[in-house]
């Protein structure tokens, strides 16, 4: 076990995994001499040669299709996009072609392929380059959407991710990657489409996702100096939805609150909310209340003010508590 | 020159493309096919003339208008046709219809109905064969209106940094859907637009086989010998507009019938009987031969079972 920044642990799961399989390779803007924009493949190219870690212009389109190609021939391609801003430029290769593939050619072929890309804010990024846009993916059938939120979860999901016969988008978050957590050295790996509870507790379930959970957490801190004992669940994974852990916990808590950074119109927290109105309603003493941004682009200067935190967390339980 | 074997091998194959067609249209007309269908009737040339360099082992990316490129690549007429009846038997399981169709065994990774999409994938079928370092080739079918989306420069430009073994065959039938091209673009020859990405570019007449497949060899053989890709653009026509009932209003008074005029089979014929490769003969012969294979293949598709509903959700996932 070693201590290691979220980003760290997303280059040693692909140091691994290179090395496991010679058919995994990187491809992306600046991914090779560079080692990421953010440090995520740095000291590959070395490592495994210009064939496997692959630098291209700036043409999402033609990298995704690329990838796709290569993943129907047998190929594991890892694709790093740099902003999760950016996959609307390639948004008919993911959305038309790499999550079709394998239904609409009736199973002949599979795009074993991970899209690895950043999102969220808090860097003072501006409207294009800070958005969550997870729900988006996690509409279209044929995708698995990965959104870890520790170092640890991290490494063991894009290990699975990998090696997964399934296409993977796998968003990362830009204001985790500086966070030090503890990751096993060695080689281990994490369920996709399982939850993790990263907190117990009886009285309200906060379910939530990357960057978010720590807020979650934080505001579980604040409920339990007065006495409200949270559950907080880590979703890991937005598509396909871990239902059992999520129903599992509000059987026990009956009440639930949503938390996520995206705006809160149609995210991930309005689906969670339906599921659970549909399927177990008697269990629930309040409302499913959702906390998310507000309707409005990320602003640059007034992110802080925008980005839902522990308080609206801590509010949105005490409004589930009151009913 | 291409043998008397060969001749005779590509007429077989531009003649079935037309009867295939043919037959679809009449069976779409009959309503035995659900959703709707484009076809290539007037360009069998191109398909038939490209897919002759092709091995086995070697891709195609087609379109929208793509039963031909298909045919000629050699799919099964069985699996074929069951899967534009939409029947459980189809190469894709009746999942994709005409606009879709795709054969692993046969080597085409696909129709795409999405104008321009099928240029990025195609760059991935050849990237595999240079990471794996064999020598198969992958050619990418896309129609003039497709040069005008952003996914073709971003293709063509990677495809020549990286000198990908890739042939771009730009089937230019001067029709982008119910456009001309004359009001879309300022430039004549497409193939022009090489240049810009450091690769050859070439023009030839589409609906003779013969340039065709002499150009295509070349573009095939330089790919497959790693020296990179070529866009090749093959000026054909549409007979039967954009797609299968289209009244071509937006066509003037005898454009049509003029470019009916250039068959391009008659073209053929016409060679082979001058250089008594073939006769008349051997044409009634290939021509029955074909419809018997048709027949069955309808047959087959009229037989095969509709997809079983239990299994929508088959295939969305591992």
């Amino acid at each position: 076990m070693t201590e290691s920044r979220y980003i760290k642990a997303i280059a040693q799961a692909l140091d691994e995994e290179m090395a496991r399989d010679e058919t995994v390779y990187i491809i992306g803007e600046d991914v090779g001499a560079s080692g990421g924009a953010f440090g995520g493949t740095r000291g590959l190219l070395d490592k495994y040669g210009p064939l496997r870690v692959r630098d291209t212009p700036i043409s999402e389109a033609a990298i995704m299709g690329l990838a796709l190609g290569s993943a129907v021939k047998g190929l594991r391609p890892v694709v790093e996009i740099m902003f999760a801003d950016f996959l609307p430029m390639c948004m008919d290769q993911i959305v038309n072609q790499i999550a079709k593939t394998r239904y609409m050619f009736g199973g002949q072929f599979h795009a074993p392929m991970v899209i690895r890309s950043p999102g969220g804010g808090g860097l003072n990024a501006g409207p294009q380059h800070s958005q969550s846009l997870e729900a988006w993916f996690a509409h279209v059938p044929g995708l698995k959407v990965v959104v870890p939120s520790t170092p640890y979860d991290a490494k063991g999901l894009l290990k699975s991710a990998i090696r997964d016969d399934d296409p993977v988008l796998f968003l990362e978050n830009k204001a985790l990657y500086a966070m030090k957590g503890d990751v096993p050295d060695g080689d281990y790996v994490l369920p996709i489409g399982k939850a993790d509870i990263k907190r117990p507790g009886n009285d309200v379930t906060i379910v939530s996702l990357s960057r978010m959970v720590h807020q979650a957490l934080a505001a579980a801190k604040i409920l339990a100096e007065r006495g409200i004992e949270a559950e907080v669940i880590d979703l890991r994974t937005v598509s396909p939805l871990d239902k059992e852990t999520i129903f599992a916990s509000v059987e026990k808590t009956s009440r639930l609150v949503v938390a996520h950074e995206a705006v809160k119109t149609a995210g991930i927290g309005a689906e969670i909310s339906a599921l659970v109105s549909e399927e177990m309603i008697d269990c629930l003493d309040g409302p499913v209340v959702r906390v998310g941004a507000p309707f409005a682009p990320v602003p640059f200067s007034l992110e802080s003010d925008y980005l839902p935190g522990p308080a609206d967390v801590v509010a949105a339980v005490e409004k589930v508590l009151a009913y | 020159m291409a043998s008397k074997a060969l001749l005779q091998e590509i007429y077989y194959s531009m003649l079935k493309v037309r009867r295939v067609e043919e037959r679809l249209l009449d069976v779409f007309a009959e309503g035995a096919i659900p959703g709707f269908i484009h076809v290539s009737i007037g360009q069998e040339a191109v398909a038939s003339g490209v897919c002759a360099c092709l091995t086995p082992r070697d891709t195609i990316f087609t379109t929208h208008r793509g039963h031909g490129h298909t045919v000629a690549k050699g799919i099964d007429l069985k699996p074929f046709m069951a899967e534009i009846y939409g029947r459980a038997d189809g190469s894709c399981g009746g999942r994709s219809g005409s606009m879709h169709v795709a054969s692993k065994e046969a080597g085409v990774a696909g129709a795409n109905g999405i104008v321009g999409a099928g240029m990025p994938i195609s760059l991935g079928t050849a990237f595999a064969s240079m990471f794996r370092g064999d020598d198969d080739v992958t050619v990418c079918f896309f129609g003039d209106g497709a040069t005008n989306e952003g996914t073709f420069h971003e293709s063509l430009n990677l495809a020549a940094l990286w000198n990908l073994p890739v042939v771009f065959v730009c089937e230019n039938n001067g029709w982008a859907q119910f456009t001309a091209q004359s009001t879309y673009m300022k430039i004549k020859q497409i193939s022009d637009r090489a240049a810009s990405y450091g690769m050859p570019g070439i023009t030839v007449d589409g609906t003779d086989v013969l340039a065709v497949h002499k150009e295509a060899d070349r573009a095939v053989k330089r790919a497959r010998a790693g020296k990179g890709p070529t866009l090749l653009e093959c000026n054909t026509q549409r007979w039967f507009g954009h797609y299968a009932g289209d009244p071509q209003k937006y066509r003037a008074e005898g454009e049509v019938e003029k470019a009916r005029e250039i068959d391009p089979i008659a073209r053929l014929e016409t060679h082979l009987l001058a250089k008594k490769q073939a006769n008349q003969a051997f044409f009634d012969a290939t021509d029955e031969r074909i419809r018997a294979e048709i027949d069955a293949a309808i047959a087959f598709a009229e037989g095969s079972p509709k997809a079983d509903p239990s299994d929508i959700l088959m295939d969305v996932y591992a």
